[in-house]
C-alpha cells in the first residue's frame, strides 16, 4: 500500500515542519505524526500559532499562518513531530482595534483556543498563578482513547429521574469526607455508595468546564478569608473540564479522571447531567481580562450595543451571542463533544432564556439554537433542561420554546410550594397544578409533566434547611453589603432566626423539611434537590454562596452521619417513589376515569373526601392517584393518597372509600415522631379507622390503598 | 530518568520489565514491543514496574493500547508499582484496566 503523502510536511519554519491543515474539526486534533490546528475569526487579518513548553513564560516558537493556510475565515495548519505532552498552545490575532465598532484585536495578547479540550494554568485549585504571566489559560492536547468498555449514556426515562444537584468540590472538600483526594472528581467515586444508598439516579454537576477560581479577587469583610469564584458559573473554555476539580489536574489528566467518574456512576445506575453556562464568559465587560473570545473575534462571540459596549443580560458583564450562526455551531459542537466523548446524559442550561435572544438581544419566537439542539441526532437522547429565565427580565417558565424536547426548571413550582409550606392562604389551587406536573404551564404543544423539573430548593437560594430557618438572607460574608442574592425567598424561620436550641422550633423545621420532600417526591414531573438537603445542610442563612470556599458550602459528612432521621426519611421516600409508577406518569393526568375503575386517574379532596376546599383561606388539600390508571393503565399500581395540611392547626381528613375491599395503610406521616414518620415498603401499618385520618398541624401524610 | 525495557515470553505469558520514566518519548518503545511480539503469542501480559519511577499520560496510554490489542479476555498485570505510579493509576482510573499485584505467581 502506498504511504499517505499527507503525513509529510511541505513547509518548515524555524525547524518546525508544517503542512496546510484541515479546517474541520476546529481546535487541536491529532493526525498522523502531528497536530492539526484550526481556528476561525471573521475579522482577523493575520494569525500565528504560539507554542510554549508546559508552564514556560516565553514561547518556544511563534509560527505565522502562511497566506495559503487561510481558508475563508479559518486559519489551519499541521505541525509535525511535536512533543505533545509538554506543549501548550495559543494564538496571536491581528486585526482592527476599534471598540466603538466592537473590534478588540490586540496583538500583544496570546489567546486561548475557544475549542481547547484541556486547559492548563489553573491546574490545582487555589494555587495562585503567576499574575505577571501574559498567557494565563493555556491550550493543551488530548487523546480520545479512553477505555469505556461497554458504557453508554443510561437513557433513563425523564419521568423516572431523581436529580441530585451537586458541586464537585463542595461534596467532598470537608475534612470529614475522609476522601483520599478531597474536592475532586475522584473523590466523588468514593462516595458512590452513599449516593446509591440515598437512591438518587441522576447527579447534576454544577459547572465543571474550566473557570478561574481567582476571578472574584475580594476578601470577606466578615471572616477576612479570600473569596473565590467557587460555583464556577463563568467559563474560560467550554470544551475543557475544570482542572482544579481533578486530582490529576497537575498531570493534565483531568479528561481521563472525569470519564472514569462517569463510567463508574453509570455502572451504579446514576446518570450525569451537566450544568452548562453558555450565556456569558469569564471575560466580563470592557474592563475584564482578554482570555480568548474577545481577542479572537469579539463581534462574533458577544452581543454588543450599537456603540460597541457589551449587553449584560447575564448579570455578569457580557452576553454570549448565542444566535450568531458561528456561536450556535460552537455550542452545538461543545454539547456533541460532551455527549459523545464523555457519555453525558443531559444538560441543564444556565439562564437559558439568553439562548432565545437574537443578536441584538430581542427575544426570538423560534430561536434557531434551541431548535437545533432539540433536533440534533447526537444529542437526541440527552436531557435538555432550561433555566427558563435570564437576568435581563426575560421569564419563560411555561413558554420556553421546547420543540417537544426541552424541560424547564420550574421556578413556579418552587415559589408556589414554598408559599403553601409557610402557611400562606389561597395557594391550594396552585398546589393542585404543581403536584400534577404543572399542566397550567406545560399542557400545550404536546408537552407532558416531564417538562417540569420540580424543586423547592436549588444551589441558587436557600438550602431546604435554611428555607425553614431564616426569614431573610444573610449574605454579609460575600462583601456586597447583603445586596446580592434574591429577596423573594418565601422562607419562614419557624419562630427563631437561624441558630437556636428551642426544641419546638427545631422540631417544626425538621417537619417542614419532611413536608417539602414529601410534596416534591409525590408530585408528577421530575424531582430535584440539592446535595445535603437530605441531612439538613445549612449555609447559615446565605442564599448566594457563589464565592464561599468553606464550610458554608462543604458537605459535612460527620453531620450527615448523625442526621439519620432526615436521611432515612429521604431514602425511604425515594424508594417509595421509584416503586410506584403512578407517581411517575410522563404525561398529564386528565382527572377522568378512562379505565372504568370507578375512580379518575387523579382526584382532589379536602377535609371531606371529593370536596377540595378551593377557597381563598384554605390551607388543606389532598389528592388521590388511582393505581389502575398508572401510566395510562398500562401498569398496575396501588392507590396513593397524599394529604397536605399547611395550617397551624390539626385537621381531620375524611378518606375516600377504596374499592374491592382494599384498605388504607400509612406510608408516611410527618406529624408523627421518627421512626413512625415513615414505613418500609410492605411494613405500612393498617389504619384502624378507614374513614378519617387525623392530620397534625403543618404536616403531610401519604397513604397507600392495597 | 532514562528509560529501558526488557521483554520475554515464557509459557504464553509476556513479561516486560520497565525501568526509569515512561513518558511521551519512551512510550512508543513499549507500544512497539507489545505490537510486535506480545499480542501475537500471549493471553497474559505481566509488566514489572518495580523500577519504573514515573509514568505520564502517554505511558498509561501504551498500556491501554496493549489492553485493547489483546482483547478484554486477556489480563494485564502490573507488578509492584511505586507510590507515584500507583497514585497516577488510581486517580486517572487506569487502575481499572489492569490487575495490580505485589508479585506475579503465574
Amino acid at each position: 500500500m502506498l504511504e499517505r503523502i499527507d503525513v509529510h510536511s511541505t513547509h518548515t519554519y524555524e525547524g518546525y515542519r508544517l503542512r496546510k491543515g484541515r479546517a474541520f474539526p476546529f481546535g487541536a486534533t491529532f493526525v498522523p505524526n502531528g497536530v492539526n490546528f484550526s481556528i476561525y475569526s471573521r475579522y482577523a487579518t493575520a494569525c500565528s500559532l504560539v507554542l510554549f513548553e508546559q508552564g514556560a513564560s516565553e514561547p518556544l516558537v511563534e509560527i505565522p499562518f502562511p497566506n495559503e493556510y487561510h481558508i475563508g475565515n479559518v486559519f489551519t495548519m499541521v505541525v509535525f513531530d511535536l512533543p505533545y505532552e509538554n506543549i501548550e498552545y495559543g494564538y496571536r490575532m491581528e486585526g482592527p482595534f476599534e471598540p466603538q465598532n466592537g473590534q478588540h484585536f490586540d496583538r500583544t495578547k496570546i489567546l486561548l483556543d475557544p475549542y481547547a479540550k484541556v486547559i492548563g494554568g489553573r491546574d490545582v485549585w487555589g494555587v495562585e498563578p503567576d499574575w505577571n504571566g501574559h498567557f494565563q489559560h493555556r491550550g493543551r492536547f488530548v487523546y480520545d482513547d479512553f477505555d469505556w468498555e461497554n458504557d453508554n449514556a443510561l437513557e433513563i426515562p425523564l419521568e423516572d429521574l431523581i436529580i441530585y444537584e451537586t458541586h464537585v468540590r463542595g461534596f467532598t472538600q470537608h475534612p470529614t469526607s475522609k476522601a483520599k483526594y478531597p474536592g475532586t472528581f475522584t473523590a466523588i467515586r468514593e462516595k458512590i455508595p452513599y449516593l446509591k444508598s440515598l437512591g438518587i439516579n441522576c447527579i447534576e454537576l454544577m459547572p465543571i468546564f474550566e473557570f478561574d477560581e481567582f476571578e472574584n479577587g475580594k476578601t470577606s469583610p466578615i471572616t477576612g478569608e479570600k473569596l473565590y469564584n467557587y460555583w464556577g458559573y463563568s467559563q474560560v473554555g467550554f470544551f475543557a473540564p475544570k482542572a482544579g476539580f481533578a486530582a490529576t489536574g497537575k498531570y493534565g489528566m483531568q479528561v481521563d479522571e472525569v470519564k472514569t467518574l462517569i463510567k463508574e456512576l453509570h455502572r451504579s445506575g446514576i446518570e450525569v447531567m451537566l450544568d452548562v453556562v453558555f450565556n456569558h464568559s469569564a471575560e466580563g465587560n470592557e474592563n475584564g481580562p482578554t482570555i480568548s473570545y474577545r481577542g479572537v473575534d469579539n463581534k462574533t462571540y458577544y452581543m454588543l450595543t450599537p456603540e460597541g459596549y457589551y449587553y449584560n443580560f447575564s448579570g455578569c458583564g457580557n452576553t454570549l451571542n448565542c444566535n450568531n450562526p458561528l456561536v450556535r455551531n460552537m455550542i452545538l459542537d461543545c454539547l456533541r463533544y460532551w455527549a459523545e466523548e464523555y457519555h453525558i446524559d443531559g444538560f441543564r442550561f444556565d439562564l437559558a432564556s439568553i439562548l432565545s435572544r437574537d443578536q441584538n438581544g430581542a427575544p426570538l419566537a423560534n430561536p434557531p439554537l434551541l431548535e437545533t439542539l432539540a433536533f440534533d441526532p447526537i444529542l437526541a437522547k440527552c436531557k435538555l433542561v432550561a433555566e427558563a429565565w435570564d437576568a435581563g427580565g426575560l421569564y419563560q417558565v411555561g413558554s420556553f420554546p421546547a420543540h417537544g424536547r426541552w424541560a424547564e426548571w420550574n421556578g413556579k413550582y418552587r415559589d408556589g410550594m414554598r408559599k403553601f409550606l409557610k402557611g400562606e392562604a389561597g395557594m391550594v389551587g396552585e398546589v393542585a397544578q404543581r403536584v400534577q406536573g404543572s399542566p397550567d404551564l406545560y399542557s400545550w404543544e404536546g408537552r407532558g409533566s416531564t417538562a417540569s423539573i420540580n424543586f423547592i430548593a436549588a444551589h441558587d437560594g436557600f438550602t431546604l434547611h435554611d428555607l425553614f430557618a431564616y426569614d431573610s438572607k444573610h449574605n454579609e460574608a460575600n462583601g456586597e453589603n447583603n445586596n446580592d442574592g434574591g429577596n423573594d425567598n418565601e422562607s419562614w424561620n419557624c419562630g427563631a432566626e437561624g441558630l437556636t436550641d428551642d426544641p419546638e422550633v427545631l422540631s417544626l423545621r425538621r417537619r417542614q423539611i419532611k413536608n417539602a420532600i414529601s410534596m416534591l417526591l409525590t408530585s408528577q414531573g421530575v424531582p430535584m434537590f440539592i446535595m445535603g438537603d437530605e441531612v439538613g445542610r445549612t449555609q447559615r442563612g446565605s442564599n448566594n454562596t457563589y464565592c464561599q470556599d468553606n464550610e458554608m458550602n462543604w458537605f459535612n459528612w460527620e453531620q450527615a452521619e448523625q442526621e439519620t432521621e432526615l436521611f432515612r426519611f429521604f431514602q425511604m421516600l425515594i424508594a417509595f417513589r421509584l416503586a410506584h409508577p403512578v407517581l411517575r406518569n410522563g404525561f398529564f393526568l386528565r382527572g377522568e376515569d378512562y379505565m372504568g375503575s370507578g375512580y379518575p386517574d387523579i382526584s382532589f379532596h379536602g377535609t371531606s373526601p371529593w370536596k377540595p376546599d378551593w377557597s381563598s383561606d384554605s390551607r388543606v388539600l389532598a389528592f388521590l392517584l388511582d393505581g389502575k390508571h398508572a401510566r395510562g393503565g398500562t401498569v398496575q399500581d396501588n392507590y396513593i393518597y397524599v394529604a397536605m395540611n399547611s395550617h397551624w392547626e390539626g385537621h381531620s381528613f375524611g378518606l375516600p372509600t377504596l374499592p374491592d375491599n382494599l384498605q388504607w395503610h400509612v406510608v408516611a406521616n410527618t406529624g408523627v415522631a421518627t421512626p413512625q414518620d415513615i414505613w418500609e415498603m410492605g411494613q405500612e401499618p393498617l389504619l384502624s379507622d378507614q374513614t378519617y385520618f387525623m392530620m397534625g398541624p403543618r404536616s403531610v401524610a401519604i397513604l397507600i390503598g392495597k | 530518568m532514562a528509560f529501558s525495557m526488557t521483554s520475554e515470553i515464557k509459557d504464553s505469558v509476556g513479561i516486560i520489565s520497565l525501568h526509569g520514566s515512561l513518558d511521551a518519548s519512551s512510550a512508543p518503545q513499549l507500544q512497539a514491543a507489545v505490537q510486535e511480539d506480545v499480542i501475537k503469542h500471549v493471553k497474559t501480559l505481566v509488566l514489572n514496574v518495580k523500577d519504573l519511577e514515573y509514568i505520564a499520560s502517554a505511558g498509561l496510554r501504551a498500556i491501554l493500547f496493549a489492553k485493547q490489542k489483546m482483547g478484554s479476555a486477556a489480563d494485564i498485570y502490573l507488578i509492584a508499582p511505586q507510590e507515584q505510579v500507583l497514585h497516577t493509576l488510581e486517580i486517572s482510573g487506569f487502575d481499572q484496566a489492569v490487575i495490580i499485584q505485589d508479585e506475579y505467581n503465574g
